[in-house]
């Protein structure tokens, strides 16, 4: 697969089994039942065996931040934490490329195993997982220290990584001054100092309020803009998912339901248990305006050939619009003034688009390399909103 | 017919005459080793308290309070140091309590270098703290008196076995609290340290350690407290210090002199405790 190339790191066919009786051979016993179809509450109650994940398939690509989501318990976290073997994998391979080799993180030695941790695999932990004794300035540089760097050798990459999250000024300061968004950015910091390429996220933000969160999420975002980290990040809210994942993978029971892009998940929902998900994302933000738009083609075509789109009507070629037989202006949602029919680009959210619905009184049109492709009228943002097209 | 009681007194097992026995063998066998034992530790001691009698009282007293100063920062404690061993030169105690001061210095290190790495060990191993947790219970519940006779025997009268006793009534203090210290010390942090990489090694002097120190300062103040709280009985044995006074004060019935160095004994634990108990923590 020309794909492979681009996967930074690949889960394949991932086992996660917590013995909790302490009998030897449970795990096996756990595994045989597993194979033969039995469902994680089963296998619970007969062996005392948790199962945490199975038959995980993932790959993460290089550069994307692949989000993993589901309730608690669906084996997120565990998932996750096979990435740097926090968590031990039963079954299956965790790869990691390492120069033209794959190298599997899940049966490497101990050496190898702490070479990954400290140059390639960083981890940022929900409750920060800061060292209390310790400055921010000493936090920061902890995974240098690890490594046995001289402390004015780590002096500088330390106040990069401090400037890059904003807090120099806080560098001699104790963990405990800070505030939670404050401690979250050490964190960051931390995991960044490593230079390490794939970076392990498990619910960074959840510790945090809503505003904090927000802001954190955008700063990531900016920071994995200029980074290009390969990112994997654990969250259970829809939103930030869908915000900051370029792929998303839904958990459910140790299981993944489903993989595939925000558009993907939202517009093409598996089955009834993404689709109820979804349902309670918010959608103002996320959906665009290609996902909910009519097309063209799908309009009815009126005797005179122009395209009925409800309280106007479109000339495709020309391409002009009519109300009423009389022609009005048609803008681009930048230069839109009272009177026109607004022109919004796909890739315009749903909020937007309702924005401009609003102000110009007419359906807003869209636009798709400077083609106009679809309209967008109340029915059609309706639909979005209750999110009956999306589960169609 | 003998009476069922009769017959239960008349098999007695012999619980105290196999003790003796093992006393008995450990002397044949170790009585090199244990005077040696008894020359070094022995040695170190008085040299200690040799060492601290040569400073000229008042220079000590100096001393004392700018290392409290440095330690604390307390005007506080600087305060009570200062008048504290002001009270005791002019009670002439002086000499007593550097002995009993070195006595409980040398015992709580031997404690620390014991009980630090064996609390370590024991936090790592749940099978082996569930093996030492009775043995530790049984060293600070059995009566002092009872394992002073065999040190007695082993090391002779003087200075080691007041220090022996006085190492098994305090070490289980150090190993208990750094056993929990280690014990406690978040899993998220441990893990914050194996994600980036640490080793084992790593992991107990950049975590683990810090993370208990706390606590096993808590275990060192105890120590010493435990130690001050054997003066007496290691004075019975020979051993010098504050706990001689007190000894010939209840064989000749002297109140006053009981009194005295009964008070010079508290004043020096409420300056150790002060001293040593950590910093009021940061919120
Ligand atoms: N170390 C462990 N020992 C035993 N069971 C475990 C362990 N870690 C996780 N589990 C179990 O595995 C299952 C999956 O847990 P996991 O922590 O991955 O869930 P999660 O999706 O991260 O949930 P949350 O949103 O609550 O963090 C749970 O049933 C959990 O109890
Ligand atoms: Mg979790």
């Amino acid at each position: 697969m020309s794909e492979t190339a681009n996967v930074a790191l690949d889960f394949r066919n991932i086992d996660i089994l917590f013995d909790r009786s302490g009998r030897r051979g449970a795990i096996e016993a756990a595994l045989a039942r597993l194979d033969a179809g039995e469902t994680r509450e089963e296998i619970s109650r007969a062996l005392k065996v948790t199962v945490g994940v199975a038959g995980a398939n993932l790959g993460v690509a290089r550069g994307e931040i692949s989000v993993l989501m589901g309730l608690s318990g669906s084996g997120k976290s565990t998932l996750l934490r096979a990435a740097n073997r926090l968590n031990q994998p039963i079954r299956g391979e965790v790869r990691i490329g390492n120069g033209s080799a794959w190298l599997d993180i899940a049966r490497c030695d101990g050496d190898t195993l702490r070479e990954l941790r400290k140059t390639r695999i960083a981890m940022v932990f929900q409750q920060f997982g800061l060292l209390p004794w310790r400055s921010v300035r000493d936090n920061v540089g902890f995974g240098l220290e690890l490594r046995g760097m001289a402390p004015s050798v780590r002096r500088e990459i330390v106040e990069e990584k401090l400037a890059l999250v904003g807090l120099s000024s806080w560098a001699d300061a104790q963990v405990h001054e800070l505030s939670g968004g404050m401690q979250q950015r050490v964190g960051l910091a931390r995991a960044f100092a490593t230079d390490a390429d794939i970076l392990l996220m498990d619910e960074p933000f959840s510790a945090l309020d809503p505003l904090i969160r927000r802001k954190l999420q955008d700063e990531l975002m900016d920071l994995q803009k200029r980074l290009k980290k390969t990112i994997l990040f654990v969250s259970h809210d829809i939103d930030e998912a869908l915000k900051i994942g370029s792929r998303i993978t839904i958990m459910r029971e140790g299981r993944i339901v489903q993989t595939g892009t925000p558009g993907d998940i939202t517009l093409r929902p598996i089955n009834d248990y993404v689709a109820d998900f979804i349902r309670h994302m918010n959608p103002l933000p996320t959906i665009l305006a290609a996902a909910f738009m009519r097309r063209f083609r799908d309009l009815p075509v009126r005797p005179d050939g122009l395209l009925d789109a409800g309280t106007i009507a479109i000339d495709q070629h020309a391409p002009t619009a009519h109300v009423a037989d009389r022609g009005v202006v048609m803008r681009a949602c930048g230069e839109w003034e009272p009177g026109a029919v607004c022109i919004v680009p796909t890739h315009m959210s749903l909020g937007e688009v309702i924005v401009m619905r609003q102000r110009s009184g007419f359906p807003v049109l869209v636009e798709e390399d400077g083609q106009l492709v679809g309209v967008c009228d109340d029915a059609d943002i309706y639909q979005a909103l209750s999110g009956e097209r999306r589960r169609g | 017919m003998m009476a069922p009681e009769h017959w239960i007194t008349a098999h007695k097992i012999p619980v105290g005459t196999a003790m003796a026995a093992v006393i008995d063998v450990v002397r044949h066998y170790g009585l090199g080793v244990f005077d040696a034992i008894s020359d070094v530790v022995g040695a170190c001691a008085d040299g200690l308290t040799i060492m601290l009698l040569d400073i000229p009282p008042l220079l000590l007293v100096a001393v004392a309070i700018v290392g409290a100063w440095f330690l604390r920062r307390s005007w506080k404690l600087v305060a009570l140091i200062a008048l504290g061993l002001l009270f005791i030169i002019n009670q002439g105690y002086w000499n007593e309590t550097m002995a009993t001061l070195s006595l409980i210095l040398f015992s709580t290190l031997c404690c620390m270098v014991v009980g630090v790495p064996l609390g370590v060990v024991s936090a790592h191993r749940p099978r082996l703290a569930q093996v030492l947790h009775p043995i530790l219970d049984l060293m600070q519940t059995l009566p002092t008196f009872v394992y002073l006779i065999p040190t007695l025997i082993l090391f002779g009268l003087g200075t080691v076995p007041g220090m022996i006793s006085t190492i098994i009534f305090a070490v289980p203090a150090p190993i208990r609290m750094t056993q929990m210290g280690i014990a406690r010390v978040p899993r998220s942090l441990i893990e914050a340290g194996e994600a980036f990489g640490a080793t084992e090694r790593q992991i107990l002097w950049k975590i683990e350690l810090p993370a208990a120190l706390p606590l096993i300062q808590a275990g060192l103040t105890q120590c010493i407290m435990l130690s001050l709280s054997m003066v007496v009985i290691a004075a019975l044995v020979g051993a010098g210090g504050l706990g001689v006074p007190v000894v010939r004060a209840l064989n000749t019935v002297q109140v006053d002199v009981g009194f005295e160095s009964g008070f010079v004994i508290v004043l020096l634990a409420i300056m150790l405790d002060r001293l040593c108990r950590s910093k009021e923590p940061a919120q």
